[in-house]
């Protein structure tokens, strides 16, 4: 230090300083203020770049501000999107069931069109638009440390709200006119969540105020705990019961046994030879 | 002898009789008869194996290993044991068929009735019983006795009245005003505002998970389970503008909430198999289905009721309440029912 005091009046110390100076208040500024710069950047880039992807992908059913399309008579050719939130964007993009490739009673499942990346900009921008349910973090999905209790619980609740239409174990089932209660099996945590929230095609809503992200997630570990349960019965058959197992045994089984009684009551062999 | 008789004994083919007897292959061939022996004894003594098989696998398969998504122990315990009464019965079979005697027998027929002196034997022994007991002779013992048998009936009919509850509850429910409509399972209280548009809550009445000062239920065992067979709803939100409510009906909701019972009015399932964006309801059993936006009306399926409606309200804390017991008697339909409110 002694060095550095001896030196102050070193004819070029008044440059140095300032140099200093310069240096230390340009440094502070690059390191703090362009970074929130770049993340309201970030944001509203990917809100727009969700809504090229919107313009190209959706607007021709969903309305070019996402306000919905009515026909003629008044019915909705693409319902308005303002306010259904992330979570749904993600739910029916996410599982492909969106965009809709042809006019069926209901829209299936299949391999999803877009990206994860391109996915999570449409959810940006239809997030944008209006308060909804966002997409769940991973802690309230966190079903793999569930415990026994919360499988037993969320069986509870799933008996009581979801098993009318999935089925006791989430086999699926059918609905009136064509439509039809999906399977369970093979969905995500993160898609099953995002169906309760938001209540998809003909699926009611259960909100989080009457169904708490705890019972929610106890739902998810109890679907995902009869998934992994082994088959008891040979084949499953959706957890009916003696009903397909009654049909099997009629089928196969009685089938089988008059076989075996044509086996009995045929002639053998015979030979002339004496 | 007249001429008919003549007529049947001129049969148009002659009888051909019993075909001649052929052998089989293991009655001749030496070889063969040793083939067959080896092929019985062979599945008997393989089924002995896999019985004593089954016995090693139920002490050494793990109760919760897996074989192609199936319980390994079930496999293993069922095509073990299986499989040997298969191969026993199989065996026994080709024994039969193969190597037992193979000679054909014919086994005359004979009438089934008895003879005629054992029947008027046991006719004279009825007859001395019925004369010796005096069951003619004393009407006073016979109608005694015949009454005496016919009033032991009468336990069984009470036995069986007491089975189940007489019938008369069926036109009410625990509902009561100021009862809170409460989410089934958890027991939480609903607000309006916890309810989004298609959303659809199976909800129960509040004394279902009432406790008492000890905090145990107010209502347990078979009681709750009847209460709750009765008194399960389904609250469901629409759009106000969806709703087309019954006559005098008009204030029966909350902001499109509107309560309806959760049991079919054809037989009695229970049914929350409900579309959002039709508002329409359908029992899985028979596929009657209920439009809710519409007052309950049934648009399709067996049943003949619209589906009771539960009027509801709000308390001082604002959670839904209900403003009385349902007006229209709740679950399946039964003779004395008359179509329309209950009087």
């Amino acid at each position: 230090m002694r060095n550095l005091s001896t030196r102050r009046r070193h004819p070029l110390a008044g440059l140095m300083v300032l140099l200093v100076g310069l240096l230390v208040a340009g440094g502070l500024f690059s390191a703090f203020a362009p970074q929130s710069a770049t993340a309201v950047d970030e944001d509203s880039r990917k809100v727009e770049a969700g809504r090229q992807l919107f313009l190209i992908g959706c607007a021709s059913c969903h309305g070019k501000n996402a306000s919905g399309v009515l026909t003629k008579s008044g019915n909705n050719y693409g319902p308005s999107l303002i306010g259904v939130g992330a979570a749904a964007v993600d739910f029916q993009v996410g599982t492909g069931r969106m965009p809709l490739t042809n006019n069926a009673p209901q829209a299936p499942r299949k391999e999803p069109v877009y990206t994860d990346e391109e996915i999570s900009q449409l959810a940006a921008y239809v997030a944008s638009l209006g308060p909804g349910p966002s997409i769940p973090g991973a802690e309230a999905l966190d079903y793999k440390n569930a415990s026994e209790e919360d499988v037993k619980r969320g069986g509870e609740f799933f008996r009581t709200n979801c098993t009318a239409c999935h089925n006791s174990v989430g086999a699926g089932g059918a609905l009136p006119s064509g439509r039809y209660a999906p399977k369970l099996t093979g969905a995500s945590a993160k898609h099953i969540y995002e169906a309760m929230v938001t209540g998809p095609q003909q699926m009611p809503v259960f909100s989080n105020a009457v169904i708490t992200p705890e019972d929610k997630l106890a739902v998810i570990a109890y679907i995902k705990a009869i998934e992994d349960e082994p088959s008891y019965g040979g084949y499953g058959g959706g957890g009916l019961g003696p009903v397909v197992d009654g049909l099997f045994a009629w089928i196969v089984g009685i089938g089988g046994l008059v076989g075996v009684a044509v086996w009995i009551g045929a002639n053998g062999a015979r030979v002339k030879k004496q | 002898m007249n001429d008919h008789d003549d007529i049947e004994r001129a049969e148009p083919i002659e009888n051909p009789g019993v075909p001649a007897h052929l052998p089989r292959p293991t009655d001749v061939d030496p070889k063969q008869e040793r083939r067959a022996e080896l092929q019985v004894s062979g599945m008997f003594g393989v089924a002995g194996l896999l019985a004593l098989a089954f016995c090693v696998f139920y002490f050494t398969i793990d109760r919760d290993q897996t074989f192609l998504g199936w319980s390994a122990l079930n496999v293993a315990l069922g095509a073990t044991l299986g499989s040997a009464l298969l191969l026993i019965g199989v065996g026994a079979i080709q024994w039969a068929k193969k190597l037992m005697g193979d000679h054909e027998i014919i086994e005359m027929r004979h009438p089934v009735a008895s003879s005629t002196e054992d029947r008027a034997e046991t006719l004279k022994a009825l007859n001395a019983g019925i004369d010796e007991s005096g069951f003619a002779r004393r009407p006073l013992i016979r109608n005694s006795l015949l009454g005496a048998v016919g009033l032991l009936g009468l336990p069984a009919v009470v036995l069986l009245r007491d089975l189940g509850p007489l019938p008369h509850s069926l036109y009410e429910t625990v509902w009561k005003k100021g009862m809170r409509v409460v989410s089934d399972v958890s027991g939480t209280p609903i607000k309006p505002s916890d309810l989004e548009v298609g959303q659809l809550v199976n909800a129960e009445p509040g004394i279902i998970f009432e406790t008492d000062a000890d905090g145990e239920r107010v209502l347990h065992g078979t009681e709750a389970l009847q209460a709750k067979a009765k008194a399960a709803v389904i609250v469901v939100r629409m759009r106000p503008e969806d709703i087309t409510p019954a006559k005098d009906r008009e204030n029966w909701g909350i902001e499109g909430i509107l309560c309806y019972s959760k049991i079919c009015t054809h037989v009695g399932c229970p049914i929350s198999l409900w579309e959002q964006q039709t508002h329409h309801v359908l029992c899985p059993c028979h596929q009657s289905t209920f439009d809710l936006a519409d007052a309950g009306k049934v648009i399709f399926g067996p049943a003949n009721r619209p589906l009771p409606q539960l009027q509801l309200g709000l308390d001082g804390e604002g959670y839904l309440i209900a403003m009385g017991d349902f007006q229209d008697v709740v679950g399946p339909s039964f003779p004395e029912l008359k179509r329309g409110p209950k009087s």
